[in-house]
């Protein structure tokens, strides 16, 4: 049982994290029909930003304190994710109003080679390691239910409790506000958000940043996991699958299309792993996403497509 | 009915549209009064639309000129435009289908609302407040288009002719001077026309909001406008108030062709 558990519960961690970045896919769909290829660069991106800068803070300043180096690290990098989001409107997007989707999904194409170069130009290719502090020792919890208790990594719940509180800040700030309204709107129809005086160029500018800051957050916490190395940008893969499953644009959706998958991905390769010899994991998602694609093309939570005849 | 026709408020000047080698419109002029219920009708393909998405900034005509309350344009987009108070409404409906009625309306009040991303996130007061008052606005637009059952619908799920009834609503959220509408009542069966008449009659009145119609339908169009722009093949074959302009020969050769 505790065994159990505890894979359930690794899962669940892990997808937690696949949830982040499937967010920023969600967020731009969501808000301009695109679907972003690059959002898996963006988060290498922003993990490079960050770890560089808190490393090269230190050393700029002088100060030689963890917390105030990642904080302001955070924020400078942040802020060019900001002048990203604003050169990807101005130079590549405000020109492609009203154009097909699958033009502006090669042009999303192109822009994730051109971050994945500059980032690698601007702050080396390494392999860096990004420390923001997170305490490493697992605990052991319910020890007094059953024998043996569970295992947790305390790093893996603070890595929850931050993606599930900027979850349901998003939520509340697409549901509840009037410039959340004015994204949904953009989303369902450009020209129509045009003629009612929606300016297209500034809510794009807006879901860029917030799909940035989203990369942003999700790149810190795999790069204190993992390191920050090339590798996080097939992360954006793994994330294909969870939106697959939770439905392109449905926020919730893709939080629990995360959880299922990472509770999926592990479980599978715990119980059915011995039996086919193991790495289900690598193409569990996949599957699943397969599977869904056949039965409900809409995910989970979807919008369903009524075509009027 | 007596009411007040103001002074000129759209100018259309000598406008020619064409799309590569098709001229759509070709040497187009005539004005809007304020507050006066304008019609552009002819046959299919006369160019109606295209007129329409001219004034709305959605074209951009190769040749003239259009002046909105004494202010000329040429090259405009269609944000623009709604920032000088145009609003319009779709001949193939363009809402937001996944939205609910309410959230449509509320997005024509994107433009007047003032309060700043951090403040409606953080919810504070005047966001808060200011979101209220518009909210009353949208309530009495619902209650006007008597759409009060549907608030919460998802649009896309609503019948045709109250769909309409929203893309109406949704322009009439922005308060704008001049409404545009793209056959409004095309595709509605007898009574939903009737109550769409209804509902453009009382906007011009009650609001005062100046209203240009495109229809092909001459009948409708006939009984609630006050001057009639007729178009044929891109021209202006007819202009004045409807009666002269039912009895003008062009106008009768367009509609029902020549006898032989």
């Amino acid at each position: 049982m505790g065994f159990f558990l505890e894979t359930l519960l690794g899962g669940l961690m892990v997808g937690m994290l696949y949830s982040l970045v499937a967010l920023g896919f969600v967020l731009i769909f969501k808000a301009s029909g695109v679907f972003n290829f690059a959002q898996g660069a963006m988060v290498l991106f922003a993990a490079l930003a960050m770890a560089r800068f808190a490393e090269w803070i230190p050393q700029w300043t002088g100060i030689q304190s963890l917390l105030f180096a990642n904080l302001s690290a955070f924020v400078l990098a942040g802020a060019l994710m900001f002048v990203l989001a604003w050169l990807i409107e101005r130079l590549v997007l405000r020109h492609l109003v009203n154009q097909e989707g699958a033009t502006l999904l090669m042009a999303t194409l192109g822009i994730t080679y051109f971050i994945d170069g500059l980032g690698q130009t601007i702050f080396g290719s390494n392999v860096y390691k990004l420390d923001i502090g997170m305490p490493k020792e697992p605990v052991m919890a319910f020890e007094n239910v059953f024998q043996g208790g569970i295992l947790i990594n305390k790093e893996d719940l603070i890595a929850a409790a931050i993606a599930a509180a900027l979850v349901a800040l998003l939520s509340l700030f697409f549901q509840k506000t009037s410039t959340g309204r004015a994204l949904r709107a953009v989303a369902d129809d450009h020209q129509a958000a045009q003629s009612i005086g929606i300016p297209l160029d500034r809510i794009w500018f807006i879901v860029w940043c917030v799909a940035g800051v989203a990369a942003l957050v999700a790149g810190m916490i795999w790069g204190s996991k993992l390191g920050v190395q090339f590798s996080l940008t097939t992360l954006a893969l793994r994330a294909l699958p969870v939106v697959i499953l939770g439905g392109l644009t449905s926020v919730p959706g893709a939080i629990i299309g995360g959880l299922i998958i990472g509770v999926g991905e592990k479980l599978s390769e715990v119980y059915l792993g011995p039996y086919v010899g193991g790495g289900i994991e690598i193409w569990f998602a996949y599957v699943l996403a397969l599977v869904f694609l056949l039965f409900r093309p809409q995910g989970l939570f979807g919008e369903k497509i009524i075509d009027r005849v | 009915m007596t009411k007040k026709i103001g002074g000129v408020i759209l100018d259309v000047n000598n406008i020619s549209l064409s799309f590569g080698g098709v001229k759509a419109l070709t040497d187009i002029s005539f004005n809007v009064r304020e507050h006066e219920i304008r019609a552009i009708i002819g046959p299919n393909g006369a160019g109606k639309s295209s007129m329409l998405n001219c004034i709305n900034g959605v074209y951009q005509p190769q040749q003239g000129t259009i002046a909105f309350r004494g202010k000329t344009f040429k090259h405009m987009n269609s944000h623009e435009v709604a920032v000088m108070g145009v609003a319009r409404t779709f001949q193939n409906l363009a809402l937001f289908k996944g939205m609910s009625v309410l959230d449509n309306l509320m997005t024509g009040r994107n433009l007047k609302i003032k309060s700043g991303i951090l403040m409606q996130a953080l919810r504070l007061g005047p966001a808060e407040r200011e979101e209220i008052r518009h909210r009353e606005f949208v309530e009495h637009i619902i209650d006007f288009l008597e759409i009060q059952a549907y608030r919460k619908t998802p649009v896309g799920q609503l019948p045709y002719g109250l769909q309409k009834r929203v893309d109406l609503g949704r322009a009439l959220a922005m308060e704008p001077q001049l409404l545009l509408l793209d056959e409004p009542m095309a595709g509605m069966n007898v009574e939903e026309k009737q109550d769409m008449c209804r509902f453009v009659l009382d906007v011009n009145d009650e609001f005062g909001t100046t209203v240009v119609l495109i229809e092909h339908d001459m009948g409708v169009v006939m009984d609630i406008s006050d001057r009639v722009v007729v178009l044929d093949y891109g021209k202006k074959i007819g202009d004045g108030a409807p009666d002269e302009v039912r009895n003008n020969p062009e106008v009768i050769k367009a509609y029902l062709g020549t006898g032989h």
